[in-house]
């Protein structure tokens, strides 16, 4: 082992970059969740086809969404820093990276959700309608509950997409693994620190993935 | 009661428009199956839409116990609604929910409190007769099993309406008939009157009391079961009802008789009785009948014996017991035109 990776390691900054990752990942994860999951319900009702049309606001929010999800991160990122100042104070460190990884995140979570509402069967909708349900009765008794498993898999997509993100703030002021692999790899000329940190986002990504889609398994009924 | 009155619906699109309904007017009896019949795209399935409103009529009046549902508040839509249970060809259960669970899904928007609803949904599956299945999933069920829980489901808030669109369509030929019947119980026992769409005159035959036919937009004829099988008027009428006649067939042959059943008891052996009281052989050419509430409709062609005087004995027979027939001379004649034979 390197030098520096020897130093690393003693130095619990390795472990200190994993946790940094997981925890900017799902704390980013859980807020562009709040904003996006009524984002992208709203988006799956109000369009032409959903439970309550209203096109204007369809048209808006969609063009919104459109927008955000066509600048790239990177871009985007160091455009949004000022926001992140004027709603968290400094534009430095993990809570800022948080609030740029939420507004980078939200839209792209809120198409996932719409995608995976529009899934649910329109006959279940008009049952719950024939039924005398209201929109926000289908909304929170059909269209999110029958929708779950694909909600729970889009979720898992949605967490390793932040989390890639998440390495690219480690660039312009983050913690993390991405951080580490920039500043103690490629500046320090150091491949073993880069590939280090490659293997270890490699691992993450796995549990993330292979614990989530083994909920979406169990919970969903259609297999039971 | 139901009453719809000239109700049109028209849908608009880029491409222009497309007319579903055209001056639909029906009423439905408290108590009574009423079955709505039609091919496929005869707009059957949006007018039964149109008396929850699930479709809103582009035009005329849905009046549901006296009260116009155009005239309806959001609010008491939605309740009208509750009073509406309605069940499906796909059955639409939600999948993620436990049979139980799917029953009390009404309970639940009407607010019912939990135990209550429980208790409740209970009930119907000792009804619909799936006790032992309240905590499987829809998945694990069966079609017909899908279409009991369905049909639990819609009778939770207790509805004085059912309506059910091609609701045995999706069924093989033994479940239909459990359904079927499970439906005439509900009919009968709860006193729930029944909308019924189908494309299938089994369907209507097995539980309707009173049928309308339906053909591109609108309604043909309205009618007592019995009364529109026997004397279809229109052409859609004649097609759904008697679909596996021939219009026309054409049989050669010596003398024949031609007998024409037209409501008369359909347990008389007429054949039999003829050939036994004659003791002349009977061949039967030709034979369609149906039996429509213990009453025979359909015709029969037999040929006679080349002996005459064994003719004379046949007629002499069918005319002292007053049978309905006509003599068909030697060469080729065109039967089987019974749509209009039974008119």
């Amino acid at each position: 082992m390197s030098e520096i990776l020897q130093k690393l390691w003693d130095n619990n900054i390795l472990i200190l970059g994993i946790w940094e990752t997981v925890y900017m990942t799902f704390i980013s994860a859980f807020f562009s969740y709040l904003l996006g999951l009524p984002l992208g319900v709203i988006l799956c009702v109000t369009a032409k086809d959903g439970i309550r049309p209203i096109p204007w606001l369809n048209r808006i929010l969609d063009l919104l969404v459109n927008i955000f999800r066509s600048i790239p991160f990177i871009i985007l990122m160091v455009a949004m820093l000022p926001t992140a100042k004027f709603i968290v104070g400094t534009s430095l460190g993990n809570k800022a990276m948080i609030v740029t990884l939420v507004i980078a995140a939200t839209p792209y979570v809120a198409r996932m959700v719409e995608s995976s509402i529009k899934e649910v069967d329109k006959g279940v909708i008009e049952a719950a309608q024939s039924m005398g349900a209201g929109s926000f009765r289908i909304i929170t008794k059909v269209l999110i509950p029958e929708a779950k498993p694909s909600l729970t898999v889009g979720a898992v997509i949605s967490l390793v997409t932040i989390l890639g993100y998440s390495a690219m703030a480690g660039t312009i002021g983050g913690g993390g693994l991405g951080m580490i692999a920039v500043t103690y790899g490629y500046q320090r000329f150091n491949n073993d620190v880069i590939w280090i940190c490659v293997a270890l986002t490699i691992i993450v990504v796995q549990l993330i993935q292979e614990i989530g889609m083994r909920i979406a398994r169990k919970t969903d009924k259609r297999t039971a | 009661m139901i009453e719809l009155r000239n109700i049109c619906k028209t849908y608009k699109n880029k491409k222009g428009e497309f007319t579903a309904l055209r001056d639909v007017s029906l009423t439905v009896s408290d108590g009574e199956i009423f079955g709505i019949i039609g091919l496929s795209g005869a707009g059957k399935s949006t007018l039964v839409r149109c008396i929850n409103y699930l479709e809103k009529p582009t035009s005329g009046q849905v009046i549901i116990d006296g009260s116009e549902v155009r005239k309806l508040g959001k609010k008491e839509l939605l309740k009208l609604r509750q009073n509406i249970g309605m069940i499906f060809q796909g059955f639409n259960l939600l999948e993620q929910r436990t049979v139980l669970k799917n029953i009390c899904f009404p309970l639940e928007i009407a607010g019912v409190p939990k135990p209550e609803a429980k208790q409740k949904a209970r009930e119907l599956l000792e009804l619909v007769g799936l006790t032992d299945k309240e905590t499987s999933y829809p998945s694990q069920l069966s079609g017909g099993q899908k279409q009991r829980v369905a049909i639990a489901r819609a009778l939770a808030s207790d509805p004085k309406y059912l309506l059910c669109d091609e609701a045995t369509s999706a069924l093989d030929p033994d479940t239909t008939r459990s359904i079927l019947e499970l439906i005439r119980e509900i009919n009968r026992r709860l006193g729930v009157t029944v909308v019924v769409i189908t494309h299938d005159m089994k369907v209507i035959d097995k539980i309707c009391d009173r049928v309308a036919v339906m053909d591109n937009s609108v309604v043909t004829e309205i009618g007592a079961v019995t009364e529109v099988f026997s004397r279809p008027q229109s052409e859609t009428a004649k097609k759904l009802i008697l679909p596996e006649l021939k219009i026309s067939e054409s049989i050669t042959g010596s003398e024949r008789i031609r007998i024409v059943y037209n409501g008369e008891s359909s347990f008389t052996p007429v054949v039999a009785n003829t050939i036994l009281s004659s003791g002349v052989p009977l061949n039967i050419l030709y034979a369609k009948t149906k039996d429509i509430d213990g009453k025979a409709y359909g015709e029969l062609v037999l040929q006679l014996p080349d002996d005459s005087r064994a003719g004379e004995k046949v007629k002499s027979y069918l005319d002292t017991n007053g049978v309905n027939y006509s003599v068909l001379e030697g060469g080729a004649d065109d039967v089987g035109d019974t749509a209009e034979a039974v008119g």
